[in-house]
């Protein structure tokens, strides 16, 4: 398929994960992708799958939490490519696996940093690029924490429900100059980053696999199919969703 | 895409609007739709127009507010081509357009019967003979004021409330069972139902264009790609969503 030849996709997080998963598929419809991540070797070795499949991007060494890494990301993709047509907004780091009172102001400000920070300085910076060239469509990855809590993840919840709280004020902003602006919000997926989770927090993975109805944890290409999806023209009137896909947890 | 080769679709309400634009998307993409509607000449139109573009589909009239009629349509859809993978259980009527003290119990009861209990009705009968093959996918439509409210319709929105809670519960008992079950809820769709309530009240055509962020209406043919999608492998973590088509009003 080619659903997306001539465009410009840029994934932070891109290294790894979700992100890859998702620059992965973005290249699988023909759009060249910027991928961007802290992690410089991760970026390099999507970059090169992606090669290796005849596609075409570019790796950018980004620190989300940083506006200047922001602000040269947009402006690499505009640089190489020319323009820049779909974000996917995805760095983000896990939760502490700690009760409220005893997470610390040192975890809290590196997750909200990360997790909610790094989306709006993103957005600051591709909007622009995207209304320059009259549109475009933007996606963020909120988590079934955006919308329902668990235990002992007070912070990366806080985090992801303000994503999604972003996500929609963002989408009425710009929902009539041409950006459809819309957030994911993935059940347990098993990717590195939850495997490491997982490990420092004992039993949260029976407990977990348990709230999902299907029986199963998600695969990262599961979400990258949902986030390319709703970058297509397909999805030409969804704008300030919150995409489920977990899997039935939320439901109950 | 071709998502659905050889594949069974069922879609209530197809005479019009979002279900008849859901069998055309349905039929392009390889499946064999059986059009069902209360109204045989517009069910049987929508056939012709898929017969037209080169596709196979037939008409099966139900009035899905009538257990017995939603059962007969499922049987017949089986009995013609031997199974049913995909079903959209979309008939449903509009709202009356005052308030609650001047809906009376019977166009109250009226409106449940066809936008609730024929949901109802539709997953009772399909879900046992998906069942019967390993697996389905169903997507119902509930609508934008199944998450919020709007004046005039309290019928109708009550009605489209209770198809997300009754999706949510469905998907939890059959996930793990291999039927997908999700519903998507259109903001103001550009629909023959729609355009009768505009006929009877003219203003409101133009008052309600402020509740769309993206400062226009939808056309039926967006509501059907994202359903078509829903129902595709491509959204196979998809399980219990009320997916927001609304371009951003409930984002508000």
């Amino acid at each position: 398929m080619s659903r997306l030849a001539t465009k410009v996709a840029l994934v932070t997080g891109g290294g790894a994960g979700l992100g890859r998963a998702t620059c992965l598929a973005f290249a699988a419809e023909s759009a060249a992708v910027v991928v961007a991540d802290r992690d410089a070797e991760g970026a390099a070795g999507t970059v090169s799958l992606i090669e290796r499949k005849g596609g075409s991007a570019v790796s950018v060494e980004t620190d989300v939490t940083q506006a200047s890494d922001c602000e040269r990301m947009v402006a690499e993709a505009t640089s190489r490519f020319g323009r820049l047509d779909f974000a996917y907004n995805n760095a983000g780091m896990g939760g502490e696996g700690l009760p409220t009172h005893e997470t610390t102001l040192v975890h809290w400000d590196a997750l909200m940093a990360v997790n909610l920070t790094g989306v709006f300085l993103s957005m600051k910076y591709e909007i622009p690029a995207m209304l320059e060239t009259g549109g475009g469509a933007i996606v963020n990855t909120s988590s079934i924490r955006g919308l329902v809590s668990y235990p002992d993840l007070s912070a990366y919840t806080a985090s992801k429900h303000a994503v999604f709280g972003l996500t929609k004020s963002a989408a009425l902003e710009y929902a009539d100059k041409g950006i459809r602006i819309n957030a994911v919000c993935p059940g347990v997926v098993k990717t590195a980053l939850v495997e490491q989770s997982y490990a420092r927090m004992p039993g949260f993975e029976e407990r977990s696999l348990a709230l999902h109805p299907v029986g199963r944890f998600g695969e990262p290409e599961e979400i990258a199919a949902t986030v390319v999806w709703l970058c297509s023209d397909e999805a030409s009137y969804v704008a300030g969703a919150g995409l489920v896909v977990d899997g039935g947890w939320v439901a109950q | 895409m071709s998502d659905f080769d050889h594949k069974i679709a069922l879609v209530t309400g197809a005479g019009s609007g979002i279900g008849r634009a859901t069998a055309l998307v349905f039929a392009r993409e390889g499946a064999a739709v059986a059009c069902s509607d209360i109204d045989t000449e517009s069910g049987e139109a929508t056939v012709r127009m898929i017969e037209d573009l080169g596709g196979t589909a037939s008409f099966v009239r139900a009035d899905v507010s009538v257990g017995s009629d939603v059962e007969a349509m499922v049987q017949t859809v089986v009995e013609r081509y031997g199974r049913l993978d995909v079903a959209h259980n979309n008939a449903g009527i509009g709202g009356l357009g005052k308030p609650i003290d001047g809906h009376s119990l019977s166009e109250f009861e009226r409106t449940m019967a066809i936008n609730t209990k024929g949901v109802f009705h539709g997953m009772k009968y399909q879900i046992p003979q998906m069942l019967k093959q390993g697996g389905g996918a169903i997507v119902n439509t509930s609508s934008m004021m199944g998450l919020v409210g709007l004046a005039g319709i309290s019928a109708y929105s009550a009605s489209k409330h209770a198809v997300v809670g009754l999706t949510r519960s469905a998907a939890l008992e059959y996930g793990s069972k291999g039927v997908r079950i999700n519903c998507v809820c259109p903001g103001i769709i550009r629909t023959p139902i729609n355009q009768k309530y505009w006929d009877e009240f003219p203003e409101a055509e133009k008052e309600w264009l402020s509740i769309e962020p993206i400062g226009r209406y939808g056309e039926p043919e967006e509501v059907a790609e994202v359903v078509a999608w829903m129902a595709s492998d491509e959204a196979s973590f998809m399980h219990g969503h009320a997916l927001s088509v609304d371009g951003g009003a409930t984002a508000q």
